[in-house]
């Protein structure tokens, strides 16, 4: 097995034993990229590669290995950044022509402590335009393609920190969960992806799609991975006041423990209301084998229903195209990003130029969301619209609490269908919004989600992803019957998911 | 269930989407007007269904993590500099950022 194949548990064994340099390890995930990420039929993960840096990074942590010094057991294990989280040095586009070449003059906190633990940044990873969508079909530098198929869509919007850890471009990357853009691409990509509790990861410098929904997580190959990236990411953080000031679970423990396949005395929830129409044959299948699984490992079983979830998504696509149209009026063409004249106006205005740069700088998406937003929150509506999503959220939150009294988790699958073709739900929001039902009642109600793999649909060969939530701030749960169901799937494929993945040809177009 | 109010039952016209361009501050020439005025129909249509779901007794949630005032001692930390402030901005002008200009003819 190549380096690039390893998970980070595995890459922090062999740096720590000297088997390996962080130098070399680096440059090998940057190979990698330059192999498969460019060009017309390449995966195209990554926005930015930042070679040079990333080697600089390595090259410390290989001498802080040498001196007995490492910052942390990650120490020297690089990994890819979501476009939306600001990087000193490096672009920060949010997959938006509105920001194109803009570098931040500031780390989000969850990259500072990134460089403090000491990981390389290998680049930065393609999106969804500010994280509006469920494919990456939004971005507005082209796709990323799904490494199972690449003429499918590898989730969204985090398609390309899923992607690039699906096609080893790196073995770690930093994800954004808003309404299931960690969870969603980690599902058709066969790969692992957790949101955290709302308020457990600092959202300083993540640049705000909807404030109240949005949350940084670890997108990894393994539970154990996403533990470990869990606990450098996570805690309190005083640059940002929704942060929870209370220390972060033994998430890492969890997933050891969770790794041993037993949940003898765990009490599992399936929700009643994430199934029916609209769900693929193929992913109920491998779901309820996963719930058989986790039966016979001695979890106990049972039905639970949440009535108010059939409302989730009306009411987050009130809610977040309502704090998104606030969110975005920062971009007005005066302190950063793009400035567009408009055409035949002789002296314009700052207002005329901030609709030219606006229309000019924003996707069809990102208009969409921004009038429906405006549109719920004007006083005509506000009443019936935005006001009445708050209430059903509340509505949703009080389902999750019933259910959580009757059981420890809650299992679905994490998306209703596998990856879709490309352009297939392009220009139909409705239907592409559908993608996220199931990840959406999380982010209303700040309970914390992991999707691992649990097999492939039987009529497309995709993969299907399990979705585990747990109550708020018991982010340990999640890993560890995360963890549990990824060894019961392991055993019964006879080896990771991702191993059935086709080898993806070079492209050698460079990134 | 309380009636939906009959005039708003999801349909968004072509003039109110140009309206809330307006609004919203985006130039939307007439070919865009044409292409999303009806997909924030059907979106409108979608999510109408929530009116009248949730009673009075019911309380909006803003927020899903329960909040008090987060406040800080009162100390000096470092900040950006003017310099590095300024560095994405399409124009600066003496430590400045450049602008069009903000008051119409009339004014």
């Amino acid at each position: 097995m190549s380096w690039i194949e390893k998970d980070a548990a595995a890459l922090t064994d062999a740096l720590a034993a000297g088997e390996v340099t962080s130098v070399e390890l680096t440059q090998a995930h940057l190979d990698r990229i330059a192999a498969v990420d460019g060009g017309e039929r390449g995966v195209h993960a990554f926005l930015h590669v930042d070679a040079e840096g990333a080697l600089t990074q390595a090259a410390e942590s290989d001498a802080r290995r040498a001196a007995g010094t490492p910052l942390s057991a990650l120490d020297g294990v690089p990994i890819a950044v979501k476009d939306v989280l600001a990087t000193t040095g490096l672009p920060t586009t949010c997959g938006s022509k509105i920001l194109e070449g803009w570098v931040p003059p500031y780390d989000a906190t969850v990259v500072a402590r990134l460089k403090a633990a000491g990981l390389p940044i290998l680049g930065k990873t393609n999106m969804d335009e500010f994280a509006m969508g469920s494919s990456t079909e939004h971005s507005a530098y082209g796709p990323t393609r799904n490494p199972w198929d690449l003429d499918r869509i590898p989730g969204g919007s985090g398609g390309g920190s899923a992607a690039a850890v699906a096609s080893y471009e790196a073995p770690l990357a930093l994800g954004t969960d808003t309404g299931g853009s960690i969870r969603q691409p980690g599902a058709v990509t066969g790969t692992v992806g957790v949101k955290p509790t709302y308020g457990a990861v600092s959202r300083y410098g993540l640049v705000a799609l909807a404030n109240s929904l949005d949350q940084v997580g670890p997108v990894t190959r393994t539970v154990l991975d996403s533990a470990l990236l869990h606990e450098v990411i996570a805690g309190h953080d005083p640059r940002d006041s929704t942060s929870i000031d209370q220390p972060v679970p033994d998430v890492v423990a969890a997933a050891r423990q969770g790794a041993a396949g037993d949940l003898t005395g765990v009490k599992v929830g399936v929700i009643a209301e994430l199934a029916g129409e609209g769900w693929q044959d193929g992913v109920m299948a491998r779901f309820r084998e996963s719930v058989d699984a986790m039966v016979a490992a001695g979890a106990e079983v049972v039905e639970v229903s949440c009535p108010s979830f059939v409302h989730a998504m009306a009411a987050y696509y009130l809610i977040l195209p309502a704090e998104a149209s606030s969110n975005l009026a920062k971009f007005d063409a005066m302190r950063y990003g793009l400035r567009v004249l408009p055409e035949g106006v002789d002296s314009p205005s700052a207002e005329e130029v901030m609709r030219a740069t606006r229309d000019a700088g924003f996707g069809d998406e990102v208009k969409r969301r921004i009038i429906l937003g405006t549109y719920a929150l004007s006083s005509g509506y506000y009443d019936a619209y935005y006001g009445q999503a708050q209430k059903v959220r509340t509505l949703i939150s009080r389902d999750f609490e019933a259910a959580f009294e009757q059981v420890d988790v809650l299992l679905s699958p994490t998306a209703p269908t596998t990856a879709f073709k490309l352009g297939e739900k392009l220009d139909d929001p409705l239907a592409m919004y559908l993608n996220d039902l199931a990840t959406i009642p999380a982010n209303l109600a700040g309970v914390p989600g992991i999707s691992v793999p649990c097999g492939l649909a039987e009529e497309d060969g995709l993969p299907v992803g399990l979705q585990i939530l747990a109550p708020a701030l018991a982010d340990d749960r999640v890993y560890r019957v995360g963890a549990a169901a990824e060894t019961l799937l392991t055993k019964a494929l006879g080896g990771p998911l991702l191993d059935r993945a086709p080898t993806l040809t070079e492209t050698g177009a460079g990134a | 269930m309380p009636d939906r109010p009959s005039d708003t039952a999801g349909v968004i016209t072509r003039d109110e989407v140009a309206h809330l361009a307006v609004l919203a501050r985006i130039d939307l020439d007439d070919a865009e007007l044409d292409h999303l005025a009806p997909q924030l129909s059907v979106i409108l249509e979608s999510v109408a269904s929530i009116q009248g779901v949730a009673g009075d007794d019911v309380p909006p949630t803003s927020h899903p993590m329960p909040l008090t005032n987060v406040f800080r001692e009162d100390v000096v930390e470092p900040s950006l500099t003017a310099e590095q402030a300024l560095s994405g901005a399409p124009e600066a002008e003496e430590q400045r950022f450049a602008v069009p200009r903000i008051l119409g003819d009339e004014q």
